[in-house]
């Protein structure tokens, strides 16, 4: 799915990256400890988080991550979104609880790893 | 690949707002020497991994890398508290971290085992109550 079928799954708000919502997103990884996205998510996934301090675009841009989703509405500061808009990161934030963020785009047939994805 | 480079980056403890940008750098510099993306992928992290220990525990230090056809080398040493227990700071789980390092997602344990994972070769040197240095090197040629 593109990104812009998650924004429209999630009801999300664009916060950076509106010109690349055409990008292809085929797995997702979901964390607040960056060192768990650094072990164990794949290259080119989206970074579903709670997590909003500059660290997180520093370990998405290290982890060849796609774009991020900020979950329960929270917003980052400017300095992030600053970061994300310089290493060409789109950022976006959803309403949605964690659980509820991942279950959604679960059933829309998003998947995590590649072995995982039947 | 054809080229060498090398260089080093100065590292300031509990400079959090800067934590990253050498690892950031590197990746860039592999990047611009085309080298493979997975590569530069584990290169990169095992680098941000290092770079975040020396910034959550040490005064201050430095990384100094080198970049041959052959390999990537990286060497992260610091002025800090060194590490009592090498063995055990290899755990998965096991960190020393306080909480509010925790609360921006580091210090779950796992970056020595991260870097071990991403590295074909690492050394650990740890004086307790001086430093701490660690190396890692990437091969580039080496089969799959």
């Amino acid at each position: 799915m593109t990104l812009d079928d998650i924004k429209k799954i999630l009801g999300a708000v664009v916060l950076t990256g509106n010109d690349d919502l055409d990008t292809e997103i085929t797995r997702a990884y979901c964390a607040d400890l960056m060192s768990d996205v650094l072990a164990f998510s794949v290259t080119s996934s989206l970074l579903i988080t709670g997590l909003t301090n500059t660290q997180v675009i520093r370990t998405a841009e290290v982890a060849d991550i796609k774009a991020i989703i900020f979950i329960r509405s929270k917003r980052p500061e400017g300095e992030t979104i600053a970061l994300a808009e310089r290493k060409k990161i789109p950022l976006l934030v959803t309403d949605f609880s964690m659980f509820d963020t991942c279950g959604r785009l679960y059933e829309k047939g998003l998947r995590s790893q590649s072995g995982e994805n039947v | 690949m054809s080229t060498t480079k090398e260089g080093a980056f100065f590292l300031t403890g509990r400079d959090f707002t800067n934590a990253g940008t050498a690892s950031s750098e590197l990746k860039g510099i592999l990047e611009s020497m085309h080298v493979q993306p997975d590569i530069v992928r584990r290169a990169a992290i095992a680098a941000f991994e290092a770079e975040m220990n020396l910034i959550i525990y040490a005064v201050a230090g430095m990384m100094n890398y080198s970049i041959t056809p052959e390999k990537i080398k990286v060497v992260v040493s610091d002025m800090g508290p060194g590490i009592e227990n090498i063995e055990l700071a290899m755990t998965e789980g096991y960190s020393t971290a306080p909480d509010y390092i925790r609360e921006m997602g580091f210090g779950s344990g796992m970056g020595l085992p991260n870097i071990k994972k991403n590295a074909d070769e690492l050394k650990i040197n740890s004086v307790v109550g001086e430093g701490t240095t660690l190396e890692f090197v990437i091969y580039l040629n080496k089969a799959p």
